[in-house]
């Protein structure tokens, strides 16, 4: 009998306190934690629309500009103004305020050059078409695009020239006109020659590819987690800070496994760079958001987009060619956001509707119906301790 | 009852819900068992033969990427001049492709499917249509990532 219990029972016993122990991760879950991991991130992704991408000098003047608050109508507002650095580039408030209140949050700018689409909606196909976005939008800038020439004439001619050539003669050009501001803005763009507006177009561009080169250099930092999955892909026992609780390994387990977070928030970015609708609600007193639905035909119509004739590769435009441009999938879809650091920058969602960490477990546990489209949530239940597990591991992102 | 009968059975039941509980886990994250991972099959109606393969090996979730996809008639001659349609998703999830890819012929019976993107891991389907020289038909193909 004993001699039964030593040959089948006790093999069986280890085989079930592993299954049970909270901290032991099977072949599978450890090949997905590698996947996670900062050490799986593939190179910087080049940019061929953009020539002057890996350029030192069009980044460290990218970087001028980004902080540079003269790019707006009241003197006050630079891309750093919600895109904070010492914030992961982002303003901790549900909707982003420039000159005024936009409809979205801010997006954190770590890790970015590896999206194909920007904004939530993947509006822009590109950083340096993002950034022109802002620049001209009332609620943010507010600024028109012979002003920023005219600025960039006398603030920044030679670093300009020098990454970009000569300027354009800018005299005799309207004070303000862009196609995308006020009425008498709007109209003094149209009153331009033809050629002149390409002119300035060209220097516009040209400031989103300087911007998009400075933010080509912001990098996830290493964190807690990578240093515990690198420990754990070298085959080492993790040690200092890489050392995980059992509620925080739980909670990984949870992450890739049960709860399905992994479905999307997938890679070493936690994204899948894709848009999914997970019925989060509308906001009160906010236009009508469609997402993904209503962007299609901004990136398509943009002639900042890939294809344009800003673009320094307009034959290299695969994301835009084989872009999925309609049907119900893209209603209500927002771009799955990076996990990484987001313990540390509430609220949450596109446009900050939900204010903590614990609700939105319970946004996903609940999976309430979408208000336009389908919500691709189906309902979990979790524990308390599963709860505070998932959120002990998203803080090990920091 | 024996004590020790007792303290076996009581094992026993441990042993049967921890691996019970092993094998749920496991399931949940894989794709079904004994899925079809073919890559080269008949159409639904016997009208061609269709073999797929990446360009390039391994399929890694994330980027675009393209597949070669090599048209026959039943008894290997190649099929040139027919369209080519793909569709997919995944089936666990209800969704479909992320990508609208493309076909375009290449040449003795090649196609090259371009714009594929997986953005999970997991299950995913590809589904051919097929417009050709001998009518119409499909095959779907199983991934799994």
């Amino acid at each position: 009998m004993l001699r039964l219990v030593s040959s089948l029972v006790l093999p069986a016993l280890a085989l079930a306190l592993a299954a049970c122990n909270p901290s032991a991760l099977s072949e599978e879950e450890k090949a997905v934690v590698a996947s996670l991991s900062l050490d799986a991130l593939p190179p910087l992704p080049a940019d061929p629309t953009n020539r002057v991408a890996d350029d030192r000098r069009a980044a460290a003047f990218g970087a001028t500009l980004f902080f540079d608050t003269d790019f707006s109508a009241n003197g006050a507002v630079s891309c750093g103004t919600c895109h904070q650095i010492d914030r992961q580039f982002q303003d901790d408030l549900p909707l982003a305020k420039g000159i005024g209140t936009t409809d979205r949050r801010t997006m954190p700018l770590a890790g970015v050059a590896w999206s194909p689409w920007q904004f939530w909606d993947g509006r822009k196909d590109s950083l340096w078409a993002q950034a022109l976005g802002p620049m001209e939008d009332a609620r943010e800038h507010g600024g028109d695009r012979t002003s920023f020439a005219r600025l960039v004439a006398q603030k920044y001619r030679s670093r300009y020239e020098g990454i970009f050539g000569p300027l354009p003669e800018l005299a005799g050009l309207p004070e303000h006109a862009s196609p995308k501001g006020d009425a008498p803005a709007q109209a003094a763009w149209q009153a331009m020659p033809g050629d002149k507006r390409d002119e300035i177009d060209t220097v516009f561009a040209n400031l989103g590819k300087a911007i998009a080169a400075f933010e080509r250099s912001i990098q996830h930092p290493q964190t807690r987690f990578d240093r515990f999955a690198a420990a754990l892909a070298s085959g080492r026992k993790p040690e200092g800070d890489a050392v995980f609780s059992d509620l925080e390994t739980e909670g990984l387990k949870l992450f890739i496994g049960k709860a399905q977070c992994v479905t999307c928030h997938n890679g070493p970015r936690f994204t899948d760079e894709h848009f999914h609708n997970t019925g989060v609600p509308a906001v009160p007193g906010l236009p009508q958001d469609r997402g993904r639905a209503q962007a299609v035909a901004q990136v398509l119509a943009d002639p900042f987009n890939c294809q344009g004739r800003f673009s320094d590769a307009p034959d290299r435009c695969d994301e835009l060619r084989f872009m999925i441009r309609e049907g119900e999938e893209l209603e209500r879809a927002f771009k799955t956001p990076s996990l990484r650091g987001a313990a540390s920058r509430p609220p949450y969602m596109h446009s900050g509707q939900i204010a903590t960490l614990e609700e939105v477990i319970d946004h996903y546990s609940r999976a309430p119906a979408s208000e336009g489209g389908h919500s691709e949530l189906d309902p979990i239940i979790f524990t308390d301790r599963g709860r505070a597990a998932l959120i002990a591991f998203l803080k090990t992102l920091e | 009852m024996s004590r020790r009968t007792i303290v076996l059975a009581a094992l026993g039941a441990i042993v049967v819900v921890a691996v019970a509980g092993f094998v749920a886990m496991r399931f949940f994250m894989a794709a079904p068992e004994g899925l079809d991972l073919a890559r080269s099959k008949a159409t639904v109606n016997g009208h061609y033969r269709i073999a797929i393969e990446p360009e390039a090996e391994p399929v890694r979730q994330g980027p675009l990427h393209s597949w070669i996809v090599t048209l026959t008639t039943p008894d290997g001659q190649p099929v040139a001049g027919a369209q080519v349609a793909v569709d997919g998703g995944m089936p666990q999830h209800g969704h479909g492709l992320p990508t609208r890819p493309q076909a375009s012929e290449i040449g003795d019976g090649r196609y090259r499917v371009e714009g594929v993107r997986f953005n999970m891991g997991g299950w995913w389907v590809l589904k051919l249509a097929v417009e050709g020289s001998a009518g119409n038909d499909e095959a779907t193909f199983n991934i799994v990532l």
